[in-house]
């Protein structure tokens, strides 16, 4: 039978039944995002930084901390998205069954794909943005294009979101997702322009690491923290949106695939 | 407006290399009860799951409403509360929310929400347990709650999967009683059992499915008279002598092994007669159940 694609504004039903959700365990989902930066900050401001010294990133000169403190955010947005839509969503659809509950509703298979996508957004928006006001109180962010934040993390959330729901449509099993997170996901944490500048490494790997989200999203947060836009970023608002669009045509097809018998 | 809530022609659900579902048709009325039985493998859930549009039809054709599912599917569906076969109600949420979250993936205006929710929660005795986690609540419980939430966009036509499934006896006569208070108040039911007596008690009409066929439809009690007779009676152990007496009389009866079920239908006298010829075996009369039309249509193989 031909496949109908229906997509209303009702995935929003979905969306709200997960902030219901975290709604009644907001102050332990905010205490990550508040911690860990002071975490790394004190490990990295005064361990690592003080070893490492002022460093040239671009073409101006840059101690570790200011390098690192956007990277923090950006590996903040690419987890909490990653998770929700791997192993939470995993759950939801497979051990608890609301996915199955859901499609008896008017609610299409679509729909709740892209309610959880949205959903694993905001989170990672919440995190990034709790995040975001902790290393600004330290003096790491600067303003006014700091604002631009949360909109950047938006567009990171969807991303890495929809990349976590194509892995959920694949897995056999909730084990499987160490997979594509030692594989994927860890390799990005690393090698993303995160730690260190991607000039550090061999030209070969700076190619492979621009194929990287996470290159790009640090790219975005970092520009925004340092108060450094260029017209260069454009490449990687574009990747991220290709990136996005991909993934979540990749996930609905994905889910489709496994949950319509 | 149609007094065919489905009509159901032809259908068909053809998975990789198994037909499910093998050319099914059947109609429901408006404010009946209609039964759907089977073994396991028999194309109950298959058949249930195409009708709420969760499966693709393979082939034939399917009508909710009296239109074409393809058609106005969201508009069917949102007229539709279904039960499903396993628990899958929100282990995140409360009760109440539960009901409330539900009504919001029908679009219900809060209101309105609120209404049902308080509603149900007191039809179905949960009132008391609103705000506890699903997974402190008994099986009953649970059952009750997803009849709640089947109810919560005040469905024309309630679509019911083994509701009583894995119930302790009290649980399931309370689910019935509730089950029998929709039905005289008009709702149109669909409903899937592995129990007999409960598709005798709550169906009106209904059919027995196998291997994606439909062998028999009718009522629960012209079926039984049709198929069984009014009585049977039952012997255990059963021998060689009594078999051949048995078939020297032209009655029929079903060898269960350790039992014989012996369908009666016109000899009055014909349990005295057994009973005293063949003294010494458990020799019970009892009228002839649903559960004797199923078994003697369906046979007696496990389905596995």
């Amino acid at each position: 039978m031909k496949r109908v694609v229906t997509i209303s504004r009702r995935w929003v039903r979905v969306w709200q039944r997960n902030l219901k959700v975290y709604r009644q365990t907001w102050k332990i989902s905010f205490l990550p995002p508040l911690l860990e930066p002071i975490f790394y900050l004190a490990a990295f401001g005064i361990g690592l930084g003080s070893l490492v010294g002022d460093f040239t990133y671009g073409s101006s000169s840059i101690a570790y901390l200011p390098f690192f403190a956007p990277a923090l955010v950006a590996i903040t947005i690419m987890y909490n998205a990653f998770f929700e839509t791997s192993y939470a969503s995993f759950v939801r659809m497979y051990y608890q069954k609301t996915f199955d509950a859901m499609l008896a509703t008017p609610l299409t298979l679509e729909e709740v794909i892209i309610g959880e996508i949205t959903w694993a957004a905001t989170k990672s928006v919440i995190a990034a943005f709790l995040m975001q006001i902790v290393i600004s109180l330290a003096g790491l962010v600067q303003y006014p294009s700091g604002l631009l934040l949360p909109a950047v993390a938006v567009l990171g959330g969807l991303a890495f979101a929809a990349i976590g729901m194509v892995f959920t449509s694949l897995v056999p099993n909730i084990e499987t997702f160490n997979l594509p997170i030692f594989l994927f996901v860890t390799p990005m944490f690393l090698f993303s322009g995160t730690f260190f500048p991607l000039q550090n490494l061999p030209i070969w790997a700076q190619w492979l690491a621009c194929l990287f989200p996470l290159t790009h999203l640090t790219l975005l947060v970092r520009a925004c923290a340092l108060n450094s836009l260029a017209p260069s970023l454009i490449w990687s608002l574009f990747y991220l949106l290709t990136f996005f669009l991909i993934t979540s045509l990749l996930a609905l097809r994905g889910m489709h695939k496994r949950l319509i018998k | 407006m149609t007094p065919e809530v489905i009509s159901v022609a032809r259908l068909k659900k053809t998975f990789a290399t198994l037909t499910a579902v093998d050319g099914i048709s059947f109609f429901v009325k408006r404010g009946e009860c209609f039964g759907l039985l089977g073994p396991n493998g028999a194309g109950k859930t298959s058949t249930i799951r195409m009708l709420y549009g969760y499966s693709p039809v393979s082939g034939g054709e399917l009508r909710l409403f009296g239109q074409r599912i393809s058609k106005n599917w969201r508009g069917a569906k949102s007229r539709i509360g279904i039960c499903q076969q396993e628990d899958n109600l929100d282990p995140d949420l409360s009760v109440r929310d539960n009901l409330l979250t539900y009504a919001r993936y029908f679009d219900l205006s809060t209101a309105t929400a609120q209404q049902s929710t308080e509603h149900l929660l007191r039809f179905f005795s949960l009132e008391h347990r609103a705000e506890t986690n699903i997974r402190e609540l008994s099986g009953g419980m649970k059952r009750r709650l997803v009849l709640a939430r089947a109810l919560i966009n005040n469905p024309d036509l309630l679509i019911l999967d083994e509701p009583t499934t894995g119930l302790d006896p009290q649980s399931r006569h309370q689910v019935w009683e509730r089950l029998e208070e929709l039905r005289t108040e008009g709702l149109t039911i669909l409903l899937t059992t592995h129990y007999m007596e409960e598709a005798a008690r709550l169906c009106d009409r209904l059919i027995i499915m196998d291997q994606g066929r439909i062998l028999v439809e009718g009522k629960p009690q012209e079926l039984i008279e049709k198929y069984v007779g009014r009585e049977v009676i039952e012997i255990s152990p059963p021998d060689a002598a009594l078999q051949d007496y048995l078939e020297s009389r032209g009655l029929y009866y079903e060898n269960f092994g350790q039992r014989l079920v012996v369908h009666n239908r016109a000899d009055a006298a014909l349990f005295a007669t057994l009973a005293d010829n063949f003294a010494g075996r458990r020799c019970t009369l009892r009228p002839a159940t649903l559960e004797d039309v199923f078994l003697h249509l369906t046979g007696k193989e496990l389905r596995e």
